[in-house]
């Protein structure tokens, strides 16, 4: 019994407690900021165990395994956690400023935690129903954080944002009841043994089931339609932790049940795959492209980037899954890292609508260079970040001669430095449209620091690792390896007995 | 007894989609507490209906004696039951702040956040 499994679940849930308990205090900001510190200790610790011992697993209860649940790290779930610790740290100390009181007194701190409970819970969780749970706890969260900031917009994109999830869960859970009756198990590591018996032609339709729940979470072609309805209406620092996490829990929960379980029919499953990635590339930058707001063009960008990592599983090969990996370890930090910098453009040159704000370049540099780094990472410009997922995933699928793929995700990078333009025209190249000269010095102090360090924080690993590739893409390939040769996985959950 | 239940979900998840198709946010939320039932018998029918004894393990042994009923689909419908009961309240108590703060529940006219004449 690995404890260290626990702790990840563990210090968001007892950090949501105290912080419901203190939110009328000041002292329940400062509970989430030490919390999520706890947190990324924690997660730290965790992934250097993971990176030493493979597969970490533990069995909950004392229930062995295929019937008791099962938390497992392997070198995938461990970086996940790893990096939900480092966004709760940054987006906890950028909500210090970020948050108005009143949201404090509605428990914002509590459901931000239980929010980054449930991430995490999703990413360690062995076992198919236990999944479900997590799902819903990170969903009754963010249905909470959502509609927190109050207003007609909010609630409007609220709606859509809860209807659209509900029922992708409802069917995600008719997928689990199948699966359960044709298997009998519900234990990740005992399914993919499991499906080999069972009706090869019944499983591909049970699989649909998992890609539509599963697609909608991430926010896939053609599912994706809540995500730019809502995505915009909340808190920034809301927004940056959706943005970071919730639709890469999607991604992850298909990457693991794409490799894991799934793999019986790897030509149908994983050809619909691959197409619906191209797809939800080419609408996302095209749905960007028409957009006018510095958040909603964002909104956008996480679809047409979702296509990538989607890609590089879909293409199934050793190399495009590192580069899912690998994307999805860079876009994380960037995406947050996007909205956060909206949030404080917004707070010094007073809208996100970019018509209405102007002259960040030149009374605001600072901020002008960190958008800089995040912004042209996630266009691909080397030698940041971005560059080296985009690479990774254009490689992988020139080497199994899909030209027109490979065609599709370059020219998405390119409209994708369109959009980045745009807003760099717009919001800093160009004068403000009211003469305003916006400088982070009208911030107070101590608001300038928690809304400018998260961002600095967060541009650093973007440059990090931009510079030094080697050592991310050498992990990935790790965690790839696992992923396409689960035996490993399979013998720490169930035991050497199999 | 299985096709019988088999048949039921069909025709109740029928009658949800008709109702969520409808273009109004209160039938949508019924449509889907319809066929969240649908997925938890669904659920239920997976784990087999059978007569057997009680699951209950006599003391000192590890496990139960002769032929027992599955008591797993129970205790995950029973999981989803309450979950589901706990998104269905707030989705209700949303839908009704969003027609007293928007004015209607059409799905068609509900287009605040993401305002048609936009455009840049």
């Amino acid at each position: 019994m690995s404890w260290i499994l626990t702790l990840p679940l563990a210090i968001p849930v007892a950090t949501a407690i105290l912080a419901f308990l203190f939110r009328r205090q000041p002292a329940g900001r400062w509970i989430s900021v030490a919390g999520s510190a706890a947190l990324l200790a924690a997660s730290v610790m965790l992934f250097v165990q993971t990176r030493d011992a493979g597969v970490l697993a533990g069995q909950m209860g004392g229930w062995a395994a295929p019937f008791g649940i099962t938390l497992v790290a392997d070198l995938l779930s461990a970086v996940m956690v790893l990096i939900t610790g480092v966004i709760a740290l940054a987006v906890s100390v950028y909500a210090l400023a970020d948050v108005d009181a009143a949201a404090e007194r509605m428990g914002y701190h509590a459901l931000f935690n239980v929010l980054i409970a449930g991430v995490a819970g999703a990413f360690l969780t062995g076992d198919l129903f236990n999944l479900y749970v997590w799902f819903e706890v990170m969903l009754i969260a963010s249905f909470g954080l959502l509609v927190l900031r109050g207003g007609r917009a909010a609630i409007d994109g609220g709606v859509k944002y809860v209807a659209l999830n509900l029922v992708s869960t409802i069917l995600f859970l008719t997928g689990i009841g199948l699966i359960y009756g044709m298997t009998g198990t519900l234990n990740l590591a005992d399914l993919s043994i499991a499906v080999e018996q069972a009706d090869q032609g019944l499983l591909t339709v049970v699989a649909m089931a998992f890609m539509v729940a599963f697609g909608v979470k991430a926010a896939l072609f053609p599912l994706f339609f809540w995500l730019p309805a809502s995505y915009h209406t909340p808190h920034f620092a809301v927004s940056a932790v959706f943005a970071a996490l919730l639709t890469k829990v999607g991604v992850y929960a298909l990457i693991r049940m794409f490799t894991l379980v799934f793999d019986h029919d790897v030509g149908f499953t994983h050809t619909i795959l691959l197409w619906v990635a191209v797809l939800t590339m080419i609408t996302g930058v095209l749905g960007a492209a028409a957009q006018g707001d510095f958040r909603k063009i964002l909104s956008f960008h996480i679809v047409s980037q979702i296509g990538y990592m989607v890609l590089g599983l879909a293409l199934m090969t050793p190399l495009a899954l590192v580069g899912a990996v690998f994307y999805l370890i860079h876009h994380i930090v960037v995406k947050a890292n996007l909205f956060l910098i909206a949030g404080v453009a917004q707070r010094i040159a007073g809208s996100t609508q970019l018509k209405k704000i102007g002259g960040l370049y030149a009374t605001a540099p600072l901020l002008a260079v960190l958008f800089i780094v995040p912004a042209f990472s996630l266009a691909g410009f080397p030698p940041l970040s971005g560059f080296w997922a985009k690479f990774l995933i254009v490689k992988a699928s020139l080497e199994v001669e899909a030209w027109i793929v490979a065609a599709a995700a370059l020219a998405v990078g390119l409209m994708t430095i369109y959009s980045m333009t745009k807003i760099w025209a717009a919001a800093f190249w160009s004068p403000h449209p009211e003469g305003r000269e916006p400088v982070l010095t009208s911030l107070a102090p101590g608001e300038r620091r928690a809304l400018i360090w998260p961002i600095a924080g967060l541009a650093v690993i973007t440059v990090a690792i931009g510079l030094a590739p080697d050592a991310f893409i050498a992990f990935a390939e790790d965690a790839a390896g696992q992923l396409l040769d689960p035996t490993v996985y399979v013998v720490a959950v169930l035991g050497e007995a199999r | 007894m299985e096709a019988l239940l088999a048949i039921t979900i069909g025709v109740v998840v029928a009658a949800s989609v008709y109702l969520m198709l409808s273009g109004h946010m209160l039938r949508f939320i019924f449509g889907l507490v319809l066929i969240s039932n649908a997925a938890n018998l669904t659920i239920f029918v997976g784990g087999r209906m059978t007569e057997g004894a009680p699951p209950l393990i006599a003391k000192g042994a590890d496990a139960p004696a002769g032929f027992v009923a599955n008591a797993l689909p129970q205790a995950l419908v029973l999981t989803a039951i309450v979950i589901g009961f706990g998104l269905f309240a707030f989705a209700i108590t949303l839908v009704w702040r969003a027609y007293t703060t928007i004015g209607t529940l059409q799905a068609d006219e509900m287009r605040v956040a993401e305002p048609p004449s936009e455009r840049t």
